[in-house]
């Protein structure tokens, strides 16, 4: 399966993804610079984290008119997988391939933690293999990831079970105490209603190599390259 | 001239930034300080004459790139320097 793993100027977790994808999960993997338009002949795009254009603005509001990202518009138009995390997927809200805003932190503090997720739905490209009980942990490492919409929007994301990713207490409670940012429904990642672009702000691919402690976030990756593999 | 697009967060939007300047003032003794919304102002020299035109341009580019309507408000308004 061919990767492509996008770098703008102030990405600054590409090599986490590169790694993780090539040497944990055996993929072949391309980095792709942000002024490239060309994405044919692969199968799946992944927008690390970092600063894209320092934040200037907003996050992501600069990164998001890069040329590449019409291209990424594109290429999830014809259904193939796209995949943000952090600043990735403040990127894709951005250019609204998926829906919100991330806004500051409530407590105005960046948080660097390890998080327990809920995974809300196994039927989706990106969560086929959760693991039973649908808890998982991994690292969040952010200052703006207050997720949020305007009541009206967020029913309608409700309404099409659009939130894959909530943020919740170890064992498993979405709840006020499980929230560590004030996102709005505890919504810590979301996809599009043709299921094929992800967006979250935990960092799974800082969770997948037993050598770093746990592999709670290796499951999204399998699942990706699974249904890639069997379709 | 110069053309002035103030973005603001929205009403009933969080504003944390607002909410720590409005306990800071607090502390510091103003206390009939009622609510505090920080927001940003972005200067643009631009080039032309036609005010009506460059304000209208403005706001094309306050819905583009320099606001988000999830979140944010903004107006647009001749500079100083462009107002005599």
């Amino acid at each position: 399966m061919k990767w492509g793993v996008l770098v703008f100027p102030g990405t600054n977790r590409e090599q986490d993804a590169v790694d993780v994808l090539t040497r944990v999960f055996q993929q072949d993997v391309q980095k792709i610079w942000h002024d490239t338009t060309d994405l044919s002949g692969l199968d799946a795009v992944m927008l690390p984290g970092g600063f894209s254009y320092g934040d200037y603005l907003r996050c992501g509001a600069i990164a998001r008119f890069s040329p590449v990202m019409e291209a990424v518009v594109d290429f999830a138009k014809t259904g193939r997988t796209v995949f943000g995390v952090c600043n990735g997927f403040q990127i894709l809200t951005e250019c609204g391939l998926l829906p919100g805003t991330l806004l500051r932190n409530k407590s105005l503090r960046f948080i660097n933690a390890m998080q327990p997720l809920h995974v809300e739905r196994t039927d989706t490209r990106f969560t086929s293999k959760a693991p039973e009980g649908r808890v998982v942990t991994v690292p969040i490492a952010h200052n703006e990831g207050n997720y949020f919409l305007p009541a009206d929007d967020l029913k309608r994301l409700e309404d099409r079970a659009g939130v894959l990713f909530r943020y919740c207490t170890p064992k498993g409670y979405v709840n006020e105490a499980g929230n560590p940012n004030g996102s709005v429904n505890n919504i810590a990642g979301v996809i599009n209603a043709a299921g094929n672009v992800l967006g979250m702000m935990p960092h799974p691919e800082n969770a997948c190599d037993p050598v770093i402690g746990r592999t709670d976030g290796a499951f999204i990756f399998e699942s990706i390259i699974e249904e890639l593999v069997f379709s | 001239m110069q053309i002035l697009v103030e973005v603001m967060p929205k009403e009933g939007i969080l504003d944390p930034q607002g909410q720590a300047v409005g306990h800071a003032l607090h502390q510091l003794g103003y206390r009939e300080v009622q609510s505090v919304k920080v927001g940003k102002r972005i200067v643009l020299e631009v080039e032309g004459d036609d005010a009506a035109e460059a304000l209208k341009r403005g706001r094309e580019m306050a819905e583009k790139l320099l606001h988000n309507e999830n979140v944010e408000e903004f107006h647009v308004l001749l500079g100083e320097e462009s107002a005599s």
